[in-house]
């Protein structure tokens, strides 16, 4: 969209052009306004706050000098940007901050319980039903009263558990069952500490993280007694039909589910009767 | 309305930040100005090439209160925390001098990436375990707005360190100062590395350690591309060439015991800019400098010292810390046939998988996985004896075949038939002393500090070390983790802090 002041003239400065729209101030550097939250954050409610897009309002000569007033201001509408930007991820680290009172006080399965339903997941207890958190984000707190018994299956769906938001998952030493799919901040680092979980975990879902990469798939072997693994829909994984192959030959008593192993290979008739030779899964 | 009522509060920004963005109008007159006064003066003067206000916003700056001697990953660390631990913000003015802006012969760039905590000094296992929560959260730390999030490409598959008989003991000892500070490693015996991983040879390993986390390799070319968009947006500039000498002033005191000390305090640095022929921006335009008088060789800037790493030879004995050591030769196997298929030469083994962390054999030569297509990443550091020439970095196929193939092949049994790909050479700082890093100020010049010498863990430590160089330089002591076993005194007195887990 061409701005009517772009054709008056060209500025002498040098351009600064990195995407978004640009208002060419007469003898002026170029400054595009462009706000918008970085990438991984897409995936959670939508973009917010920074994704406003300055436009001129009212009249051009009121519009341009709502933009040369923060074309002036440069450095404090980064400082803005900056702020805004760190509140962003002060939210997540708040929402994965430990709950060391009611670990201390009803022991770690249901502290882990209260963490995945605060999230907004849901938990099963070995015996119970599973428990989920209301659209409002409300649940009941009877599971405090069960002290002793372990929690069986974490549903973490579309949860913004991160790296440090994984203690209290880590310690529900009898999980069997862990579903992650579609959490925007579980990445390859959190899936290298997944390992104190080897002896009870048996089911895992990871389909449709953004940041996960077959470099972290690569430290799942730690987990020998799974059963079922979903690597479907993972968008930074380069190359899924042989990530498929190398993760099945890494845990042979594993299902693997998702990515089928044809995908991404060169389609011809030479290239499929070699590939017919992937080993089955145990 | 609104601009009346802020126009008369327009010297500071709203938020306080005295980083003076221009009004646009004073500029155009100033510029008119200038050219004015220009012109004037060459009217008065004999016509001459004299342009006394010609435009050096290009240059480096005159005045800078920090200068850092190399742009590596060091340097730029050290960049990055002293702007971030500033009080108050934009106080200092730093400056890189960074002699190869494409780094082509830069430890950094020709590092094989790994980052690991299994050491025997504490404090290096100290300042990885905090290299890698910077890692972990390098988009916190590093992030700029408006640029797309770094992807380190972190692999956490960890490293297999195997002792035979001989260093099964130490190993242990290693082991347990590890897990004291907080590193996951594990303690495997020949049995339980067979079962974990089928395709090596276990004939000579008494024990293993294992890392389980917060090991394996990165990409350190992304972290130091990040760490140098991250400084340049905070202000640190860049000046492109080779530091050449210092020009210090000198004073004598007495020591307690009546001993006489020269102390030095250095207040130029000269360095001999690579776009310009003979000059010396950072001293002042003037004539044209004297080529310099440093001996390429064992003196002055070498490809691979980090920063801060000169020492004057009045100063300290030679050769204790040794800049161009030259180690790492890395080679690269040959694409493995998938699993499941005949290879062309017949052999039916399968290669390591994905799982394969870095494995680094008790003879000293390692390899690790590389992507997913079998390729693999070996190499071996020459001892010192097969030292070669530090100034050549050409590479020395025999070297593969005699020293890094057979411990490889003996290892991996499905590394017989592997086949080179490709093969580089890359720099260690390599301390001769005790293999480990000098860190902080040096004794006798006031104002010069240390971060050198990392032998072969420069990178993964890069993110602690500039911290801590940096509360050295603000704070006058370390205050995150305590580096005081690597001052550089310990060369005076003799107290070797050997690493024992050096590659």
């Amino acid at each position: 969209m061409a701005h009517p002041a772009n054709q008056r003239k060209k500025p002498d400065c040098g351009r600064w052009e990195s995407g978004g729209r640009e208002w060419a101030l007469p003898g002026k550097r170029v400054w595009p306004l462009h706000l918008v939250t970085p990438v991984w954050n897409r995936g959670t409610r939508g973009t917010r706050g920074l994704s406003r897009a300055v436009a001129p309002e009212g009249s051009q000569k009121k519009g341009r000098s709502l933009l040369q007033f923060l074309a002036d201001r440069f450095y404090d509408v980064q400082a803005l940007r900056e702020y805004l930007l760190r509140k962003q991820v002060l939210k997540v680290h708040q929402k994965n901050r430990p709950f060391t009172y009611i670990r201390e006080r009803f022991g770690p399965h249901a502290a882990g319980a209260y963490f995945i339903l605060k999230q907004g997941g849901a938990v099963k207890f070995q015996g119970k039903e599973w428990i989920r958190s209301d659209a409002r984000g409300h649940f009941s707190l009877d599971f405090l009263k069960f002290q002793a018994v372990p929690v069986e299956a974490v549903d973490a769906s579309g949860c913004a558990i991160n790296y440090q938001g994984l203690d209290s998952v880590l310690a529900l030493k009898e999980l069997q069952s862990l579903w992650l799919q579609r959490c925007p901040h579980v990445d390859d680092w959190c899936l290298g500490r997944l390992h104190p979980l080897a002896n009870s975990l048996q089911e895992l879902s990871l389909a449709g993280c953004p940041r996960i990469s077959e470099r972290g798939l690569a430290s799942l072997h730690h987990l020998q007694n799974l059963r079922r693994l979903d690597i479907s829909d993972l968008p930074a994984v380069s190359n899924p039909g042989l990530t498929r192959i190398l993760v099945e030959e890494m845990l042979p008593s594993c299902q693997v589910l998702g990515a089928d192993w044809a995908q991404g290979l060169p389609s011809g008739p030479e290239e499929q009767s070699r590939d017919t030779a992937s080993p089955l899964p145990a | 309305m609104l601009r009346r009522a802020l126009q008369p509060g327009l010297s500071r920004g709203v938020l306080g930040r005295g980083l003076g963005t221009h009004r646009g109008r004073s500029t155009l007159d100033q510029n008119g100005k200038v050219s004015e006064i220009k012109k004037k003066i060459q009217s008065v003067l004999p016509r001459g090439a004299w342009n006394p206000l010609r435009d050096t916003s290009y240059l480096p700056p005159e005045h800078s209160d920090v200068v850092i001697v190399g742009g590596g990953v060091i340097g730029l660390s050290v960049a990055y925390w002293l702007k971030r631990l500033e009080k108050p913000q934009g106080a200092i003015r730093v400056l890189v001098v960074e002699r190869d802006h494409t780094y082509s012969q830069a430890s950094t760039a020709l590092s094989v990436g790994g980052i690991r905590q299994q050491f025997s000094v504490p404090e290096n296992i100290q300042l990885s375990l905090f290299s890698v929560e910077f890692l972990r959260n390098i988009n916190e730390y590093l992030a700029v707005v408006d640029d797309p999030p770094l992807d380190i490409q972190f692999n956490p598959s960890g490293y297999l360190l195997l002792a035979s008989e001989k260093g099964a003991a130490v190993m242990e000892s290693n082991v347990k100062v590890q897990r004291q500070e907080g590193a996951k490693v594990c303690l495997m015996s020949p049995e339980q590395l067979r079962n974990k991983f089928p395709w090596i040879n276990t004939e000579g390993v008494a024990l293993a350690s294992y890392g389980m986390e917060h090991e394996g390799w990165f990409d350190p070319w992304c972290l130091l591309q990040g760490l140098r968009r991250k400084v340049q947006s905070m202000g640190v500039l860049f000046c492109h060439g080779e530091v050449t000498r210092f020009v210090s002033s000198s004073s004598h005191t007495e020591t307690t015991s009546g001993e006489e000390v020269t102390l030095r305090r250095i207040h130029e640095v000269h360095a001999q800019e690579e776009m310009y022929l003979s000059r010396c921006p950072v001293c002042g335009p003037g004539p044209p400098s004297p080529p310099p008088l440093v001996p390429a060789g064992e003196d002055g800037p070498q490809p691979g010292v980090p920063a801060c790493g000169m020492c004057p030879r009045d100063q300290c004995g030679r050769g204790l810390v040794w800049p161009d050591r030259r180690a790492g030769w890395c080679r690269e196997g040959a694409p493995w046939h998938p699993a499941g298929h005949p290879a062309p030469c017949g052999a039916e083994e399968k290669g390591p998988g994905l799982e394969t962390p870095f494995v680094i054999d008790a003879s000293g030569a390692y390899f690790r996985r590389e992507g997913l297509g079998n390729n693999y990443l070996g190499g071996c550091s020459p001892t010192e004896e097969e030292e070669p020439d530090p100034g050549n970095l050409e590479v020395d196929h025999d070297f593969f075949q005699d020293k890094v193939w057979p411990p490889l092949a003996q290892r991996v049994p499905a590394f017989e038939t592997l086949k080179v790909r490709s093969a580089w050479a890359g720099y260690y700082d390599y301390n001769t002393f005790d293999q480990n890093g000098v860190v902080g100020p040096h004794p006798l010049v006031v104002n010069m500090y240390f971060a050198t010498g990392f032998s072969g863990h420069g990178l993964q430590q890069a993110p602690a070390v500039g911290r801590a160089v940096a509360e050295m330089v603000l704070d006058g002591h370390f205050r995150t983790i305590n580096l005081s076993p690597f001052l550089f005194n310990r060369f005076y007195l003799g107290e070797k802090v050997q690493e024992h887990n050096i590659i």
